[in-house]
């Protein structure tokens, strides 16, 4: 436990049939301490399955899954208790009050005795900023309390794996931010493992990202060096372009016509200051000036779209 | 087992927060106190009806209990619907399958639940011929009798109801499921009454013909292992229902 980037999840080879189709294909997934891995895909990409597999609520058709070290078929009861899960659709009680339904998730997660669970129930209401909502019906709440309360279901006995599916569908932008910033601090004591389909949310939270498509893993990279390691791309606008255009470091440089480029430089280099120098140089006329990286979505968009040609053909 | 006591804890708050349960408590208590009553004016215009082998509380009892069985085959299975049904429709099923708890702990703690909401069923049956305890000498073994056979009787619509609400999404389909799973046990007797090879085992397998016996006030233990295995079996078979559905 007292590893700081011990392996909290580890599942190997994880595949899911319904009847003829293959929900999940072959998924392996490894989740240290501190991490929030971020799960992305296109609808019916697999996510909700693979998450349903971490958590022990389908069993994979093979593959195993490791929460903790403790093998999840083997020994479900042990290993769920190191899990919280917040499915897509809240598992919630309506006719119960906040309070009642908080107190019934703890004891049901092994937190014994009436004072520690008023505790946990406590800390899980301030956590997700329910302490107002104590006494309420959860079926009065809006759906962003709703929401919360979900989550506070599944951080209430602190679990160092929680897995959110898709945990601010349906909120308002303010929502979104709250329960975002949420999962960024819940990430300090806990890992997270969160799927979404929208791309920025990923972006904001996550220290990992992991692509999905069509039940299986087409990327997995850590944000760091998806920054780190991207091409830094220059787009340049020039009124009076030249003939043939040469810049000094460029790697590649693409001509898209009427006056725009597209230069490619080696990681880590910013070609900016030089191009502009020359061309103010060279009187080319520099309308235009800026650099792109390869962004997330260009990723998933190309990594995801393979799968419908026709569709795009179409459109 | 102590998640079984929390869920079961927590099912019981669940039932008595529901409309539901407090109408079908005043609907049953309202048709049993008319019988009751009924049974009470009848005895009072007919003093003859009592001798040495009939007395008060065989016409009591007999007459509360016998139409207790028949308006607990129809109001168990609305109380039992919800128990899965409901569960997995709203997906707050996830709540329990994704806790460290087995499959059995969760079925035997709803099943614990929906017993406390029978023991507030059956105080209310047992306090009418009760009642008459200031004004008249009661057999209390014959009254205790009819209640054990409607608590067993209970106890297997109970598990019977629990088992139907794991096989749909639909409550109400769970219900229809569960009252025309009862009723086709209960009349097995029917198919006793033709004869030929198989009517023993019929009438030892119909509902109603055990509990006729309780409620007369004959207590054996071939009856009680009925009723517990019955129970027993479609516990089991709810467990391998849910059990399924994960693979």
């Amino acid at each position: 436990m007292a590893n700081s980037n011990a392996v909290l999840i580890e599942a190997s080879g994880l595949t899911r049939r319904y009847g003829p189709n293959i929900a999940v294909d072959n998924l392996s997934l490894t989740l240290r301490r501190g991490e929030i891995l971020g799960l992305l895909g296109p609808n019916g990409a697999g996510k909700s399955t693979t998450m349903k597999m971490l958590t022990g609520n389908l069993a994979p058709t093979s593959g195993t899954v490791k929460i903790n070290g403790v093998d999840l078929a083997a020994r479900p009861k042990a290993a769920k208790q190191f899990l919280g899960y917040l499915p897509e659709q809240p598992p919630l009680h309506p006719e119960c009050t906040v309070d009642e339904y908080l107190n019934f998730a703890a004891s049901l997660h092994g937190v014994s005795g009436a004072k520690n669970r008023r505790a946990a129930v406590q800390r899980a209401k301030q956590s997700c900023g329910l302490t107002e909502m104590s006494t309420r019906l959860i079926g009065n709440l809006s759906k962003g309390f709703q929401q919360r309360v979900g989550l506070a279901q599944a951080i209430i006995h602190r679990p160092p794996v929680i897995v959110l599916d898709e945990p601010t569908v349906g909120l308002d932008p303010i929502q979104i931010r709250e329960i975002r910033s949420l999962i960024k601090s819940l990430a300090l004591e806990h890992s997270v493992i969160l799927s979404s389909h929208i791309l920025p949310e990923i972006m904001a939270v996550c220290t990992r990202v992991m692509i999905v498509n069509q039940g299986r893993v087409v990327f997995n990279e850590s944000m760091q060096a998806m920054t780190e390691e991207a091409v830094p791309c220059v787009h340049l606008l020039l009124k009076n372009p030249p003939q043939t255009l040469s810049v000094a470091g460029a790697t590649a440089l693409r001509v898209l016509g009427n006056g725009r480029f597209e230069i490619e430089a080696a990681p880590g280099s910013d070609l900016r200051e030089a191009i502009a120098a020359q061309a103010v140089q060279n009187g080319w006329g520099l309308l235009e000036l800026k650099t792109q990286v390869r962004s997330l979505e260009e990723i998933f968009v190309s990594l995801t779209s393979g799968e419908a040609p026709e569709l795009r053909k179409a459109a | 087992m102590t998640v079984t006591f929390a869920i079961a804890r927590h099912e019981a708050r669940r039932i008595f927060a529901s409309p539901l349960a407090w109408s079908v408590l005043a609907i049953i208590q309202f048709i049993l106190g008319m019988v009751f009553f009924l049974t009470l004016t009848q005895m009072a215009a007919n003093p003859g009806m009592l001798n040495q082998t009939a007395g008060v509380s065989d016409y009591v009892s007999g007459s509360v209990y016998g139409f207790a069985s028949i308006l607990l085959l129809m109001v168990i299975p609305l109380l039992t619907m919800r128990l899965f049904a409901e569960d997995k429709k709203s997906g707050s099923l996830t709540l329990l399958t994704s806790a460290p708890a087995s499959i059995s702990e969760i079925v035997l703690g709803k099943y614990l639940g929906l017993m406390v909401f029978f023991a507030a069923v059956l105080f209310l049956l047992a306090l009418m011929p009760l009642s008459l305890l200031g004004g008249t000498h009661l057999d209390l073994g014959r009254i205790a009798a009819g209640l054990l056979g409607s608590w067993l009787m209970m106890m297997a619509f109970g598990a019977a109801g629990l088992f139907m609400s794991t096989l749909t999404k639909e409550p109400v389909i769970a219900a229809m499921g569960g009252f025309g799973l009862l009723l086709v046990v209960w009349l097995l007797e029917a198919l006793a009454y033709g004869g030929g090879l198989f009517a023993e085992v019929f009438r030892q397998l119909s509902l109603i013909g055990h509990f006729e016996k309780l409620r007369r006030g004959v207590f054996s233990t071939d009856d009680l292992a009925y009723y517990l295995l019955f129970t027993a079996l479609f516990l089991w078979l709810s467990v391998q229902r849910l059990d399924l559905e994960r693979n």
